[in-house]
């Protein structure tokens, strides 16, 4: 059987250099979430052109809709049991600009806090029952104290981590398995503008932790990604 | 503005970075404003992949593969793709690139736009005569497709181009069947530059990679350790797993660990230690092609100066002697370093108007940067390739007199026509004007 894995923020690079690995290892089957269905089109091509027996769904969403994502999690929860679920969407926004304009902190606030928030709430009930199954969340180590730099993004990956916390304990009698994710700075385009990106974790190096963590089921934020 | 060096640290420049992420965004992305350059691992040694303040576009995000054809072993894939991960992906499917430099670790749009050569030029040629079709943005917003049917000129142009006709977006290229990933290989030591050209000679009908690693600074007679290969065909068992494991180069060293007391000695020693090892065996692909792709950034061990690589070729006709006069010549001047590459090229003419490649002998050395003494030495080695006619690796160079490239590349007044203006590199301005 393929494995399903579902991937939320597919077009983010760490997702997508994760699902590269996980195409890699062998027969999957992938639901590639998010808001652009041409790169989401284009990352399936890529995935499947690396991996001739990998299977592809793409799906658009509104990513702060409660309503959108739990009937997606509805309708992909009923095509069968899901192996991984990936939620690895996120921003990095502009604290002063947040500061400036509190339209723009909260929809950052929205998209790196809630709305994460509201994927794994909706898909937890989903996959509970299943036998097994892994629910993959990436934090950020910004959520581990308020800086002048960068709290309001701080803050919402805060909120993913109180979240998960939650979660963890309430999975704590499943067969599910939950690992929040905190990568230290990494070599992203969302860091690209950033002084010293090449001091930075490779992007390899980071997606390999989170497969190789996810595979060994490691308790949830030990994962050693801070950098 | 952030710092940027090419792999050869001869200085850090201040560039306006933007990342080019998404295929079908990017030709916006490169219009109007100051002139920029792609770049996309950085490494070229010397100027050609640097526009100090100027904008430098970002390529290893379009790190896509778009489709293949596994009955013709045709890839399209976008320009920021690394040949390790083409290899890595097809490697297992039977196929691979034809054609690699001494590291992996390049995009393909740079391989393109150095028209980067390997260990079996003559029977492959340049990366540039894999290459199927291109589609190029020009900063105007047009966007135009170049294969040998369509836009041929254009193809021409931009394999070898320096990056300097428009950023290459999607490549197509022909990948050849392999069997497994090892080849049979074997280490003959020579003890004289006739010794090498009758190796080189007798080597090419039968084995398809050969190179040759030299001694610069033995003072009797050139010497070294001449290598050929050849894939493994069939299913004739296997071979050893190459270990993965990479060492960094952790920090730069206060001076440069390669300097005059430590290169002969090593170099000795390096000779010694595979004359004895001379022989057969089976190496994987990576370790027998990108022997230093495990040691990460060991461009660092020139030190705080950074380094130089001087790579010249000449043609067949008068090449022992230039070649024996340029090691003369590096040998009094006694710099130099252990990484010193003699090989022949194939006879056969490259498809771009300034690619390196041409039938003659090829001479590569490392040099760390010792300011004006380094510069002489250079210019007395300048002084011995443009009487043999021959010419210098824009790819590797941070330094050669517009005159010699001008010499080098007879091509080059049609290639001006090609660029794109809204292009330009700290190279192409010392050579080219703009």
């Amino acid at each position: 059987m393929p494995k399903r894995i579902v991937i939320i923020g597919a077009t983010s690079a760490i997702a997508q250099q994760c699902a590269r690995l996980w195409a890699a290892e062998g027969a999957s089957d992938f639901i590639l979430v998010g808001r652009n269905a041409d790169k989401l089109e284009a990352i399936a091509q890529d995935l499947q052109v690396r991996s001739p027996e990998v299977t592809t769904h793409t799906e658009t969403c509104d990513f702060t809709d409660p309503i959108a994502i739990t009937n997606l999690a509805s309708a992909l929860a009923e095509q069968g049991p899901l192996d991984i679920l990936l939620v690895a969407h996120g921003t990095l926004p502009d604290q002063q600009a947040c500061q400036n304009d509190l339209t723009i902190a909260r929809d950052a606030m929205l998209i790196n806090g809630l709305s994460p928030a509201y994927f794994a709430e909706a898909f937890v009930g989903k996959m509970q029952n299943q036998t097994s199954g892994s629910l993959v969340v990436i934090g950020s180590v910004a959520g581990d104290r308020g800086r002048q730099s960068n709290y309001v993004y701080g803050a919402a990956k805060g909120l993913v981590e109180r979240y998960a916390q939650g979660l963890e304990h309430r999975l704590a009698d499943t067969r599910i398995n939950l690992t929040l994710v905190k990568p230290g700075p990494t070599q992203t385009p969302m860091t690209a503008h950033m002084e010293g990106q090449d001091k930075m974790a490779p992007l390899e190096q980071v997606a390999g932790d989170i497969v190789r963590g996810v595979k060994a089921k490691k308790p949830r934020r030990r994962a050693r990604l801070v950098n | 503005m952030s710092k940027v060096h090419s792999w050869g640290r001869l200085g850090e420049y201040n560039h306006d970075v933007e990342v080019l992420r998404d295929r079908a965004l990017a030709p916006r992305q490169i219009q109007g404003g100051t002139p920029g350059l792609a770049f996309g691992m950085g490494r070229s040694y010397g100027d050609s992949c640097l526009n100090p303040d100027g904008k430098l576009w970002k390529t290893p995000g379009l790190d896509k593969l778009i489709r293949f054809d596994p009955e013709k072993g045709r890839l399209v894939c976008e320009a920021g793709v690394l040949l390790r991960d083409i290899q890595r992906v097809f490697v297992p499917q039977g196929w691979m690139l034809p054609v690699t430099p001494g590291t992996q670790m390049v995009t393909v749009g740079g391989a393109i736009a150095n028209d980067v050569h390997g260990k079996n030029h003559h029977v492959f040629g340049s990366f540039g005569d894999q290459v199927h079709s291109i589609l190029l943005a020009r900063t105007d917003g047009e966007v135009l497709r170049a294969s040998v049917d369509e836009n041929p000129d254009w193809l021409s142009a931009t394999i070898g181009g320096l990056g300097l006709t428009g950023v290459v977006l999607e490549a197509e290229l022909q990948l050849r069947k392999v069997d497994s990933p090892w080849l049979d290989a074997e280490t003959l030591p020579y003890e004289s530059l006739n010794e090498f050209f009758e190796l080189a000679g007798a080597s090419e009908a039968a084995w398809e990679h050969t190179v040759s690693w030299i001694d610069c600074m033995n003072t009797r007679e050139a010497r070294g350790i001449f290598m050929r290969a050849n894939h493994v065909c069939g299913s004739l068992g296997t071979g050893p797993m190459p270990s993965g494991k990479k060492k960094t180069m952790p920090f730069v060293p206060p001076v440069s660990l390669v300097n005059k007391l430590s290169l002969a000695p090593f170099n000795q020693l390096y000779f010694y230690l595979n004359k004895w090892k001379a022989g057969h065996s089976r190496v994987h692909y990576e370790p027998f092609n990108y022997p230093l792709d495990n040691l990460l950034e060991w461009n660092r061990m020139y030190g705080p100066r950074g380094f130089y690589q001087y790579q010249s070729v000449v043609p067949f006709a008068g090449a022992r002697e230039a070649i024996r006069g340029q090691l003369d010549e590096i040998r009094r001047s006694g710099q130099g370093s252990f990484l010193a590459v003699l090989k022949t090229f194939g006879d056969r003419q490259p498809r771009g108007l300034l690619s390196f490649p041409m039938p003659g002998v090829t001479l590569a050395l490392d040099f760390p940067n010792r300011g004006q003494r380094t510069l002489e030495l250079f210019k007395r080695l300048d002084s011995i390739v443009r009487e043999a006619g021959g010419r210098i690796y824009p790819a590797k160079d941070a330094r050669m007199p517009a005159e010699l490239f001008e010499a080098g590349y007879p091509k080059l007044h049609e290639f001006l026509t090609y660029r794109d203006p809204g292009i330009s590199s700290a190279m192409s301005r010392r050579l080219m004007g703009y």
